[in-house]
């Protein structure tokens, strides 16, 4: 028998089992699948199908430099923390063609890309993660330009979040404010006890594929212990970065010792940024065929630890690591602040966990502070 | 702060990466390496609708070689024919020196911040150009040409290298009779060179100023804009009214490829014009 759809707001309780109709009503509604899956010894995003896919038991040991995954045979899907993906990659793309340009009788004609763009719904969205999309839309939607390569991939995704139910040592959201539990900007969000999910509804459409799941109205129990789980994860949180005032204390630092500390060991390798879900600065190519009738450009990620990236006529602007790294952090914590109105760091730690040497920001920021020049 | 994902609607963007061709219609050689294009978009409609404002500038690109930012230096009356100053410095603008009048390229804008010509109606100004710095203030020159009376004093202090690359020296006289004062200087004289040799802020010697009624603009080297700041600043010209145009690496022009960040600036969308008031903090900082 058909069962009512639960409305917006609304928590229900369902057998993990289930979360597979879920993905079959999103299928069917021809959403591709986008979560967590185990490959090469990370937990990266791709495609899914399948709840077998998804990373069962595997759970990451994450500190400074070093991510290891292990399976540990406990029965969470979404116990893996944050891997080196983020959902940038599939709205900011690392690579996008702007569009080619042939020369007919004698003239340019331009071509811009209109590729068609799969709808897709990104499985396991965390709290940190669904804060960066936020600032992604703050940056490419709210200006006076608008992206409108990033629009039609945002303006495509259904939203399935997961909120944390434990936290990994390189985590710092609830310094920046972002999690682990998500507050909105959701179709779903689950929560994993050890035998279901609670699942909140952010939308209609996310009301629409809970069709067919038979659910149950989640019991103040189920809260409390959805509420409990995201507690567990808030408490395993040790990282910390005071944000108090944090803009102006690094402006007015920008000449102190520890730049040039965090240059001797920074590689400038550029990690950091590729890992981060809010780094967005890109870079374009040109290419052309042999005769120079047909020419395309393609933006790529770019980092603003290539010291090219600073290149103008006669020298770099950044040509040391100090001034890059510099640039990076005063951008990241101070500067998008003033652009954006957000801070572009959300706490996920990735940044941390990818730094081939293991540069903490939150100790960068730390240093810094404990010796105010000024 | 938690930042919930804005919601979406679904609408047609305009694509702002995507140029428009348009044609060279004349190519004057002004200096050894340095040449202004005049360009006329092919679309009609683009070309009678297309107006800038001075020290805007826009993004010129060459397919398969790329694309760079370039101050529009033309006339802003006469907007239908864009003229760029080039210097021939890197690959795009070297690739762009090889073609010929009625070849075409690319171009997207105008982008980026104006001269405060408004602010400057009825007050006095000091125009400080160094090398190719004064093709970003020639629309302004024209501008205030056109409605000279609306001004005070006006004084152009310009410098270059050398005298064989000073630019736009055809057009000294008519901006002279038009009641610019000129002063100009080279770092390095030639044997028929009788005018002044020195870098350019030590002009400032030559000028007395009344800093409450007057607004410097400057465009040029970053290392001679500072010691333009200095010199004006030295004469208690408030930072709110000195003005400059900074250049930076840019990929895209409206604020997306990050590459232009000056501190919380985007020289393509805040700038390039700005008050020294609103960078002094990151203005001179090494490698900022």
């Amino acid at each position: 028998m058909a069962q009512d759809l639960p409305r917006i707001s609304a928590n229900v309780v369902i057998p993990k089992p289930l979360l597979q109709q879920v993905f079959d009503n999103l299928r069917a509604s021809d959403f591709s699948l986008i979560g967590p899956t185990v490959r090469e010894g990370a937990v990266v995003l791709d495609e899914i199908s399948r709840l077998e896919d998804l990373p069962l038991g595997w759970m990451a040991e994450q500190a400074p430099g070093r991510y290891r995954l292990k399976q540990t045979g406990h029965q969470e899907y979404f116990f893996y923390g944050v891997g080196p993906d983020s959902w940038k990659k599939f709205l900011h793309v690392p690579q996008l063609k702007l569009f080619s340009v042939e020369k007919t009788d004698g003239k340019w004609v331009f071509k811009p890309n209109q590729d068609a763009i799969p709808p897709r719904a990104f499985i396991g969205v965390r709290a940190c993660d669904l804060s960066a999309i936020g600032v992604h839309d703050r940056v490419f939607l709210s200006g006076e330009f608008q992206d409108p390569h990033y629009m039609r991939r945002r303006e495509r995704i259904f939203i399935l979040a997961a909120n944390c139910g434990r936290a990994y040592s390189t985590c710092f959201c609830t310094s920046m404010k972002t999690g682990p539990k998500v507050t909105g900007g959701f179709d779903l969000a689950l929560t994993e006890l050890p035998n279901a999910f609670v699942i909140e509804v952010g939308s209609e459409m996310g009301s629409e594929m809970l069709r067919d799941v038979s659910w149950e109205p989640a019991t103040a129990f189920d809260l409390g212990r959805a509420a409990q789980s995201v507690q567990n994860a808030e408490r395993e949180i040790e990282r910390q970065l005071s944000t108090d005032d944090l803009p102006k204390m690094l402006y007015d630092n920008l000449e102190h010792p520890r730049w040039d500390d965090v240059a001797a060991r920074c590689l400038s390798c550029g990690n950091c940024t590729q890992v981060c879900p809010t780094c967005f600065c890109v870079t374009v190519e040109d290419t052309c065929d042999l005769k120079a009738t047909v020419a395309e450009r393609t933006r790529i990620w770019d980092s603003c630890y290539v010291q090219e990236f600073s290149h103008v006529h006669g020298g770099n602007i950044r040509p040391t690591i100090r001034s890059r790294y510099r640039q990076w952090l005063t951008h990241k914590l101070a500067s998008w602040i003033d652009q954006f109105g957000t801070s572009g760091c959300v706490g996920c730690g990735r940044c941390i966990t990818w730094c081939p040497v293991g540069i903490d920001l939150t100790e960068e920021v730390k240093a810094i502070r404990e010796k105010v020049q000024r | 702060m938690s930042l919930a994902p804005t919601p979406i609607e679904s609408h047609m963007m305009p694509d702002a990466m995507l140029p428009d061709p348009a044609t060279i219609e004349d190519i004057q050689p002004e200096a050894e390496g340095i040449s202004t294009f005049s360009l006329v978009f092919s679309d009609p409609a683009r070309a009678s609708t297309f107006h800038f404002r001075p020290g805007q500038f826009n993004m010129l690109y060459l397919p398969g070689f790329g694309e760079v930012a370039i101050s529009i230096s033309s006339n802003p009356s006469l907007p239908r024919v864009v003229g760029h100053t080039i210097r021939y410095a890197g690959s795009v603008t070297r690739a762009l020196g090889r073609l010929k009048v009625g070849d075409m390229l690319g171009v997207r804008g105008p982008y980026g911040s104006a001269w405060p010509l408004e602010k400057a109606l009825g007050k006095n100004l000091v125009i400080v150009a160094g090398g190719i710095g004064l093709a970003p203030l020639r629309p302004a020159l024209y501008a205030i040409l056109r409605r000279r009376e609306d001004f005070g004093r006006v004084v152009l202090l310009c410098g270059a290298r050398t005298p064989a690359d000073l630019l736009y020296t055809d057009e000294y006289a008519h901006w002279q009779a038009g009641g610019i004062e000129l002063h100009i200087t080279v770092d390095l004289a030639d044997e028929n060179w009788k005018g002044l040799v020195g870098v350019v802020p030590a002009l400032f010697y030559r000028i007395r100023v009344d800093p409450k009624q007057t607004l410097v603009m400057t465009c040029g080297p970053e290392i001679m804009m500072r010691f333009v700041i200095y010199e004006a600043l030295a004469r208690r010209i408030p930072k709110e009214s000195i003005f400059l145009s900074m250049e930076r690496n840019m990929k895209c022009a409206i604020g997306f490829c990050g590459h232009c960040q000056f501190g919380p600036t985007f020289i393509c969308k805040d700038g390039p014009v700005l008050t020294f008031a609103a960078i002094e903090p990151f203005f001179g900082k090494e490698d900022f």
